[in-house]
């Protein structure tokens, strides 16, 4: 019988017990003296359950399911490895070469054969296999499913006779639930927390071949040296990545940010008809979900070379067709909409008193917004605009695709700068093995990438939800 | 423009005034002077109007997009929704004061000198700081801070927020003030506070006031007029409202029979 097949069994059976529980819940429903449901006019006699008939249902539902269920999860995890046991224990097994390579290709050919999955065997060994694999498999899933099926009739039954009157199924309904969400939340957290943890792990690894000062500040960048086999000393400084990094998405893509996302907030928020908000809003907001290769290739083909060629115009020694500017340009208009949204949400939520408060004393639209409605919302932009920049930071394919690979240290927008996010990628592509220094780096700006923005994101939800106390 | 406070002229007159909310009408012909040297109060049940009927006097019913007004509104003579008129002057000389006390995120310096740079009413930082003190006097405010100018407006006690958003609005020196419920919002002491100040006010400004308090009408106003459903009921004389009045709406509302 397949894992499927009884998975849908137990729920069936779940929704029996509920159904059923919940019938036996309403019948006690007016136990109290007179079993009649209430008559027309009569003073409506008070439920003598404690928890409403269908909180029984779940409680029992819930009983016959959740322990099934549990136990076929964990069953469908160590039933590969019972069974192997159990081939391995047959007399043909006893004709199996010792060495475990060849050992684990055969069992794994006879699995397949075993599954369906395969038709022939490339070693004859595999074929005196099948048959007992297939013995085993049988075995093993007929006994999950019989324990399975064992648990969902004893919980069922253990829930089914506690269902009495006064029987808290409510409360223990919503236990499970909160349990559930508190699972739900904690999946996330523990992923993070592992995560850091494997980059912590990799970074300390890279930290016993980099010194960590050299690393932080060091100034000059060329892990293919070290590769090579000159040493790790000055190859691997990150300074000139922090810098381009800074450049391409703290300063560059701000400036064109932060004015435009603002105005245009401030557009949509004080002069824009309802009509049209209806419209550009919504816009807005999908243009934060273009996908940020479409952007990259936007750089790179139309505004790259154009920045060139203006700056070979204008005789601007060291323009690099892949410029800092490129990038930052582009990453800041894929991040207007997020400033723009922040800003709006942080300009709405000034109050409309606040505005009638200026609009009375005589100021007009504009001087409103410059004076009252900008300052008021000045916390909730700045922390938007933290947000901006740890996401643009962040960002990878705008950089890898229009900013360059050379590690310089420069204020020239139109030379070629490199960023963490570009590195990371080329130190983890190609054929290096996976514990050289170089590939390690990687892990090592991983890591300082992930604190940055982990900063930024603390301080600007600071901010934000200071500011949004002040208004409560 | 204090030469032509000669009481014979109304202050601010309305004519036959109707006001819509897209299509639905929440005042009907109304009309109604309004005199330089009394305090006006506009009472009346709930959702009557009143609110609705004072915004057109600044024109800041203009900020609502779906609001509509028709008749004629004078100042001082003059239609202030004519084309001609210029909002920004209009609400120069007709100062509001909200229900909810709104003094702006900023010092009490700069909330109060809002006003006057805005209009480019003083010269130079000494002008400004001449404003702030004899604002926060008539206020009624300045000997509680005249040591913390420098602080949040926000940071202040409900009932000195109040008084300070009126500082603010004798700060433009207005020919008129609206009041919409002052003091709703505030405590008994407070409230006399604001009282007091209103009838310090009295004479040197026209005042008109929202208020939901009979006693408070009583009190503070000279002439009241009683609001239903849109229309203005009766207007006269406050004593003549409160023993006497004609309507039996009045009456009614008055002696606490309706709402
Ligand atoms: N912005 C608006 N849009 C649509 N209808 C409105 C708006 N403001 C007020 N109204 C309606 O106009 C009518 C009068 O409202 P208004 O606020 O003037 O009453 P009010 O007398 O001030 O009441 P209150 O004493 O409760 O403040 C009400 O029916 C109200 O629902
Ligand atoms: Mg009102």
């Amino acid at each position: 019988m397949s894992g499927f097949a009884i998975v849908i069994m137990v729920i069936g059976l779940g929704i029996i017990a509920w159904l059923s529980a919940r019938a036996k819940a309403a019948r006690l429903m007016y136990s109290g003296g007179n079993a009649s449901p209430p008559r027309e006019g009569a003073p409506r006699p008070r439920s003598a359950l404690h928890s409403l008939p269908s909180y029984h249902g779940w409680y029992v539902g819930l009983w016959v399911a959740v322990p099934a269920l549990i136990f076929l999860s964990i069953w469908a995890n160590i039933m590969p490895g019972l069974v192997t046991e159990k081939v391995l224990q047959d007399p043909a097994a006893m004709a199996l070469p010792a060495d475990p390579f060849t050992r684990s290709a055969i069992l794994g050919e006879a699995r397949s054969i075993a599954q369906g999955s395969a038709a022939t065997a490339f070693d004859a060994r595999a074929n005196d296999l099948v048959e007992p694999y297939r013995a085993a498999q049988h075995f093993y899933s007929i006994g999950g499913a019989i324990i399975a099926l064992l648990l969902a009739f004893t919980g069922g039954a253990y829930a089914f006779t506690r269902i009495r009157a006064d029987f808290r199924a409510r409360t223990r309904v919503e236990r499970v639930v909160m349990m559930g969400l508190l699972i739900a939340s904690l999946i996330a957290i523990v992923t993070t927390v592992g995560i850091v943890a494997s980059l912590l792990w990799e970074s300390i690894r890279f930290f016993t071949h980099v010194n960590p000062i050299d690393f932080l500040f060091g100034t000059k960048w060329s892990p293919q040296s070290a590769a090579l086999g000159y040493g790790n000393e000055n190859a691997f400084g990150a300074v000139p990545l922090f810098w381009g990094t800074i450049f391409i998405g703290a300063i560059i893509a701000m400036i064109v940010a932060i004015p435009l996302g603002l105005m245009s907030a401030i557009y949509l928020t004080q002069y824009a008809k309802p009509a049209a908000r209806a419209w550009l809003k919504p816009i807005l907001e999908v243009l934060a979900g273009v996908p940020t290769v479409v952007y990259g290739y936007f750089a790179a083909l139309t505004i790259a070379p154009a920045m060139r060629d203006f700056a070979v115009w204008i005789g601007i020694p060291g323009a690099s067709s892949e410029s800092a500017l490129a990038a930052g340009l582009v990453m800041g208009v894929m991040i207007i909409p997020f400033v723009s949204s922040m800003a709006d949400d942080s300009i709405t939520s000034v109050p409309q008193s606040m505005r009638d408060g200026s609009l009375a004393m005589g100021a007009t639209t504009s001087e409103t917004i410059r004076q009252v409605l900008i300052p008021a919302a000045l916390p909730g932009v700045v922390g938007g605009v933290l947000l901006a920049v740890s996401r643009a930071i962040g960002e990878t394919m705008i950089v890898v695709m229009a900013a360059g690979l050379a590690a310089n240290l420069t204020l020239n927008p139109f030379a070629s700068v490199t960023t963490v996010t570009t590195q990371i990628v080329q130190l983890l592509t190609g054929d290096q093995e996976f514990d050289s220094a170089k590939t390690l780096a990687a892990f090592a700006l991983g890591l300082v990438l992930f604190v940055v923005t982990l900063l930024l994101n603390i301080v600007a939800l600071q901010v934000v939800k200071r500011y949004r106390e002040a208004y409560e | 423009m204090t030469e032509t406070s000669s009481s014979a002229l109304p202050k601010m007159t309305a004519r036959d005034v109707n006001v819509f909310y897209g299509e639905k009408q929440a005042i009907k012909n109304v009309s109604i002077d309004v005199d330089n040297d009394h305090v006006t109060a506009f009472i009346g049940p709930s959702g009557c109007g009143k609110s609705t009927f004072l915004r057109t006097l600044n024109r800041m019913n203009d900020t609502v997009a779906s609001a509509r007004v028709e008749g004629e509104i004078t100042l001082d003579g003059e239609n202030i929704y004519n084309p001609s008129m210029d909002v920004v002057q209009l609400r120069a000389r007709v100062g509001m004061v909200f229900q909810k006390p709104n003094p702006f995120p900023k010092s009490i310096y700069d909330n109060i000198v809002y006003g006057p740079r805005i209009h480019g009413l003083a010269g130079s930082k000494a002008d400004l700081d001449i404003i702030v003190e004899s604002s926060l006097r008539r206020a009624g405010l300045w000997e509680e801070v005249k040591d913390r100018l420098k602080d949040s407006g926000t940071a202040l006690s409900g009932g000195q927020q109040q008084r300070l958003c009126i500082g603010r609005a004798i700060a433009v020196e207005p020919e008129v003030i609206l009041m919409d419920e002052p003091c709703s919002a505030l405590d008994p002491i407070a409230t006399a506070k604001i009282e007091e100040l209103i009838h310090e006010l009295r004479g040197r400004y026209a005042i008109v006031i929202v208020t939901h308090n009979m006693q408070q009408a009583a009190r503070v106003s000279q002439r009241t007029a009683f609001f239903h459903l849109g229309t203005l009921v009766e207007y006269g004389v406050t004593s003549e409202i409160f023993t006497n009045p004609r309507e039996d709406r009045t009456k009614d509302y008055i002696t606490g029979r309706y709402g």
